[in-house]
């Protein structure tokens, strides 16, 4: 099953036609159809702003297509990115294929500080309350779950998943009391939590983007220390990583980028957990191959699913949920594959 | 001027929190020789080790290396002279086995350089050298443990250090893959001059290939030296608190140790 050197490649390059194929493919579907040909007229239209391209197209068209789907669509595709590229560093730093974007807590921080903003009707910040109150919760809980688990600067995968647990445990009695205080407002605070890209804006697709084209940079860079450092500590400082180093700047850039992610989008699981696990099966656990097909894949597949709920299925069913319910029997077959493996 | 080589410990000591593992090693290792370091379970071997590498740094005391401080080093530049093959050897990413023993090669690669010719040979001849070069291409989290074993000692082979430190790396391995590994230790310690430092438990195989022996205990050094001077009975007894018999071994042509097993 295991792909070599040029499959590789191609597969990266397939993946990314297929993401900028879907992009194009998904804006044009929904309550109005809009054909391809169009939507990339209307694009270069924006960005030469040169209107003669326009010429003959519906004048709400544009108005969909660059404000209305765009956003979403670009959001979604960069959230199922981030989660795909935080979920492979998150296997490889807690030596455990089965770890995922949230195993840290990072999902209830969010989920505590949008819940908070939601009861309190926080609003001074305008539409940037709940993302900057997910965003702030997520930060502040990694920190803790960091403190909880570092010794002397140095930190073990068994003490930071424990320590996620247990503070992710906090916060969810934190987030039930909350909705008990919400009375009404309760409906909003679990809309929030099944994750949803409805309404996204440019800024939201402009945030995403800079935090997962960083974290994206700086995984690539300590790739080859993050294979070596799934030999075991030791081993690595030996082979000349500088682990605890390289352990804490991915760790805390693929939080970061988790952090927006949720922050944006709500909690949307499985994607980070599935996605890497698909395509180290097909390309391995080299982290220089797995992070940019991962990356893609993971893109592609919440694109996919987002575009499902929003033009094909009847109703919307949150996104969380449908990644839920796709990902998670899917996920027992691979598991139950890999232990059936084991034995 | 004398140039300093090899490691030097002075006073070193080190706690795990409240636990003194190490406490006083004043002690030198000189390069070219095979050193076995002997000693009970949970005598501070390993930490011994580490201290060695830089993995850990000494709370007490100091530890020189080619006659800087080891803390002073890069730890690119320091895994360029000192390999380890650690005891523990948990993977359960699917690397082959060629792919594991290629990061051996990690501290001689620049950041974004593909490996060279010269560090596919290295690799090719480790894996030759404990032959394990017929299953380069399987998964190292389908291996047995022994294989495993095999893999980490290549691994530390083709990172070609004049220093070479084995944490129990024949643990489980049997007596024929045991030889052929510390075979080729020794050869690397006379024919290239490199040094081998060895957490050994099985007390024979120590006495047969090690030049010098360090008898460990309870964080401290209980004897060094010679293996042929510092074997004996009574250090035995004080540090295992078993009754043995040393003497010269024809058949193996060393020294070796008969035990009472049971009376």
């Amino acid at each position: 099953m295991r792909q070599s050197g040029y499959t590789i490649w191609l597969l990266t390059l397939s993946l990314a036609a297929a993401t900028f194929g879907a992009i194009v493919y998904a804006t044009g579907m929904g309550h109005i159809v809009v054909p391809g040909g169009d939507i990339l007229r209307v694009i270069a239209a924006r960005i030469t702003s040169n209107p003669a391209l326009l010429a003959g197209i519906d004048p709400v068209i544009p108005f969909v297509v660059f404000d209305v789907r765009l956003p979403r669509i670009l959001t979604a595709t960069l959230v199922g990115g981030g989660l795909a590229m935080s979920g492979v560093i998150y296997q490889g730093i807690l030596l455990n294929p089965l770890a995922d974007p949230y195993t840290l807590g990072v999902s209830s921080g969010a989920a505590f500080g949008a819940a908070l903003a939601l009861v309190a009707n926080l609003s001074m910040m305008g539409n940037f309350s709940v993302p900057l109150f997910a965003f702030t919760g997520a930060a502040l809980t990694l920190l803790v779950v960091l403190y909880l688990s570092s010794f002397n600067g140095q930190i073990s995968a068994n003490t930071l998943i424990l320590s996620g647990v247990i503070v992710g445990a906090i916060l969810a009695a934190g987030i039930s009391f909350l909705k008990y205080l919400a009375d009404e407002q309760v409906a909003v605070i679990i809309f929030w939590l099944m994750g949803s890209f409805a309404s996204r804006t440019w800024l939201d697709v402009g945030v995403v983007t800079v935090a997962l084209l960083c974290g994206l940079l700086l995984s690539l860079f300590y790739a080859r220390d993050l294979n070596i450092l799934s030999l075991g500590n030791r081993s690595a400082d030996t082979l000349g990583v500088e682990s605890t180093r390289v352990r804490w700047i991915l760790l805390l850039s693929a939080s970061l980028v988790t952090a927006v992610c949720v922050s944006v989008s709500g909690i949307i699981g499985f994607i980070g957990l599935i996605v890497p696990h698909l395509m180290r099966f097909l390309v391995g656990p080299d982290n220089r191959k797995l992070l940019p097909v991962s990356v893609l894949a993971g893109a592609l597949l919440l694109l996919v699913a987002d575009t499902v709920t929003r033009a094909v299925l009847p109703v919307e069913v949150p996104i969380g949920v449908l990644t839920a319910l796709i990902g998670g029997p899917f996920f027992c077959v691979l598991f139950r594959r890999r232990q059936r493996k084991a034995i | 001027m004398t140039i300093a080589c090899g490691f030097e410990l002075t006073g070193v000591g080190f706690a795990y929190g409240e636990i003194q593992a190490l406490a006083g090693l004043d002690i030198s290792l000189a390069p070219g020789r095979f050193y076995g370091i002997v000693g009970p379970n949970g005598c501070g071997k390993t930490t011994f080790l580490d201290l060695l590498t830089g993995t850990k740094f000494p709370d007490q005391g100091s530890i020189t290396f080619m006659g800087q401080p080891v803390a002073g080093y890069r730890r690119r530049d320091l895994a360029r002279m000192v390999a380890l093959v650690p005891q523990d050897f948990g993977i359960d990413f699917a690397f082959t086995v060629q792919e594991v023993v290629l990061m051996g090669r990690h501290p001689h690669i620049g950041r974004f350089a593909s490996p060279a010719a010269e560090d596919w040979r290295q690799v090719d001849a480790a894996m030759e050298a404990i032959g394990i070069s017929h299953f380069k291409d399987r998964f190292v989290n389908e291996l047995s443990g022994g294989e495993k074993q095999r893999v980490v000692v290549a691994r530390a082979l083709a990172q070609q250090t004049p220093y070479l430190l084995f944490d129990e790396a024949t643990s489980s391995l049997d007596v024929q893959y045991t030889m052929q590994i510390f075979n080729v230790a020794k050869r690397l310690v006379q024919e290239e001059g490199r040094t081998v430092i060895a957490v050994i438990h099985n007390l024979n195989l120590a006495a047969a290939y090690c030049d010098e022996l360090i008898f460990m205990q309870k964080g401290k050094v209980a004897a060094s030296g010679p293996t042929d001077t510092v074997l004996d009975p009574a250090l035995i007894k004080k540090v295992f608190g078993v009754e043995s018999r040393v003497a010269f071994d024809e058949f193996s042509n060393t020294q070796q140790i008969s035990f009472r097993y049971w009376s």
